[in-house]
């Protein structure tokens, strides 16, 4: 069964049967961020840990670090958003993903909120 | 430099802001909308096709009155002051003992007073250094009770044109007292976004008033200061404190131009202002390092502080705006470069997270300035 997760720093992790996720910044995320012009993502294979700091998202203003929500080997990358960085702003939560990973440890997961804990996050 | 410890200050025009959706962010001491709704990229886009208003009442206006006012604000910034007509503008810029800039601003000549419009974070310091130095040649009045309202854009003249239809006599750098809508205005046809427009100084108590009848002519949209800096920096326009500096001349700063020739070494005038003896012998005998335009090749913006390679890795040079110009679509940035690196289409290199990007010089500025001259 897949579950949706999210972290305190807006990014999404929807997690497959197969062991792998897919990772994303919230609607939340892209609105505070505005336009965004350029997004500089990790090389696939790449062994990365929670906390790592994989990808570059840059708006119109500003440059900020998508944190890796969870630790893993990154299996594939968004390449459209290297056109079309546009596709974070326009649907963040689905066809704006950034990477895909297998996780090496799903225990990581139980310390993401789920969604109703993040609503409430955005509510305060 | 402002006072961080003083209290943040709201602007005439903060209620009409937070009404219109505004994201607000400190900036200078002030609560200033950095973007509304619509976005910094559209509100970059509407400005260079038709035309945005901006609050710009965070800025210092100052009125130096007395006979001798011209000359003795001469003796404080490399300009031809004196020989500014009535009603006329000009770029002027504060020097120090170094020849360093301590503040851009614009001065006009307004009859019976000079007009002077300094930056929101130099503010105090100008007016002290003002008060200091000509305090007392001159009568120093700071318009703390004036608001700063520029209409910018292709289409702010035939705003303004059907608002006071004397405000078609205007072309670029000069200022005319207008009645919009009831209220009296003090313009400049000016602005900081390389396009025709116009910058307005209101009463406070009638800035609101002004702001939402200019806001409800059809071309006209309320434009963030995130668009501000993206439109400036497209001009080729400095911003001080990053661009300019006090550890930074103005021939350093590709600003030769503003240098006024009444006031040069072979001038009627020549020097009589702080940093005259290093700035004339620059214009002499040239400089070590120059700002220039940086364009990068790709997408990935080079943003302020990325430091500037030659191909050998050697060290020469530093970004110090940067950023993505939407009507460029694509990065842009300007930064100061060693000789004899500043030639047109030197390659360079980037080093922006650990990495580095293949950059080039470039001319300023990015996008044609598409200013009003009749």
């Amino acid at each position: 069964m897949s579950t949706l997760k999210f972290t305190e720093d807006h990014e999404w992790v929807l997690t497959a049967d197969d062991g792998t996720a897919l990772i994303g910044i919230t609607d939340y995320a892209q609105e505070q961020l505005g336009e965004l012009v350029y997004i500089e993502l990790p090389e696939v294979g790449a062994e990365v840990e929670k906390g790592d700091a994989v990808a570059v998202i840059e708006s119109v203003k500003s440059a900020s670090d998508l944190l890796m929500p969870i630790s893993g080997e990154i299996l594939e990358v968004n390449e459209e958003l290297d056109g079309d960085p546009g596709k974070v702003n326009e649907d963040a939560m689905g066809a704006g993903w950034f990477l895909k990973v297998r996780m090496s440890d799903e225990s990581e997961l139980s310390e993401l909120m789920d969604a109703d804990s993040y609503h409430d996050l955005l509510e305060e | 430099m402002s006072d961080t410890n003083e209290q943040i200050q709201h602007t005439a025009l903060y209620d009409l802001h937070v009404e219109l959706d505004a994201k607000m962010v400190p900036f200078a001491g002030y609560q200033m909308p950095i973007q509304y709704p619509l976005g910094i990229v559209k509100e970059h886009l509407q400005t260079r096709s038709s035309a945005g208003l901006f609050d710009v009442s965070h800025m210092g206006q100052i009125r130096l009155r007395g006979e001798h006012a011209a000359q003795a604000l001469e003796t404080l910034m490399p300009v031809d002051i004196v020989g500014l007509e009535p009603m006329k503008q000009r770029y002027a810029l504060f020097t120090n003992e170094r020849g360093g800039v301590m503040d851009d601003l614009m001065v006009t000549n307004a009859g019976d007073h000079l007009f002077v419009v300094v930056n929101a974070a130099c503010k105090e310091q100008d007016i002290n250094h003002l008060r200091e130095h000509i305090g007392d040649v001159c009568e120093i009045e700071v318009l703390d009770d004036y608001a700063l309202l520029a209409l910018q854009g292709p289409q702010a003249g035939a705003v303004m044109a059907r608002l006071d239809s004397a405000s078609k006599a205007l072309v670029f750098m000069t200022a005319a007292k207008l009645e919009i809508d009831g209220i009296e205005c003090f313009v400049t046809r000016s602005g900081y976004s390389g396009e025709d427009g116009f910058e307005i100084s209101v009463h406070n108590d009638d800035a609101r008033r002004l702001a939402r009848t200019l806001l409800a002519q059809p071309e006209v949209e309320a434009i963030g200061l995130g668009a501000r800096d993206t439109l400036r920096l497209e001009a080729g326009l400095c911003l001080y404190g990053h661009d300019l500096d006090s550890q930074t001349t103005p021939v350093e700063s590709s600003l030769l131009w503003a240098l006024s020739r009444p006031r040069r070494a072979d001038g009627e005038r020549p020097g009589g202002y702080p940093g005259a003896d290093i700035i004339m012998a620059q214009i002499a005998n040239g400089v070590e390092r120059k700002r220039v335009g940086i364009q990068a090749e790709g997408r990935m913006p080079v943003r302020e502080g990325a430091i500037l390679m030659d191909e050998d890795d050697n060290e020469i040079g530093i970004v110090t705006s940067g950023g993505f110009g939407p009507s460029v679509n694509g990065p842009i940035a300007m930064g100061y470069v060693k000789m004899p690196y500043t030639a047109i289409d030197t390659p360079l290199f980037a080093l922006v997270r650990g990495k580095k990007i293949p950059v080039k010089v470039v001319k300023l500025p990015f996008v044609k300035q598409n200013y009003y001259r009749g």
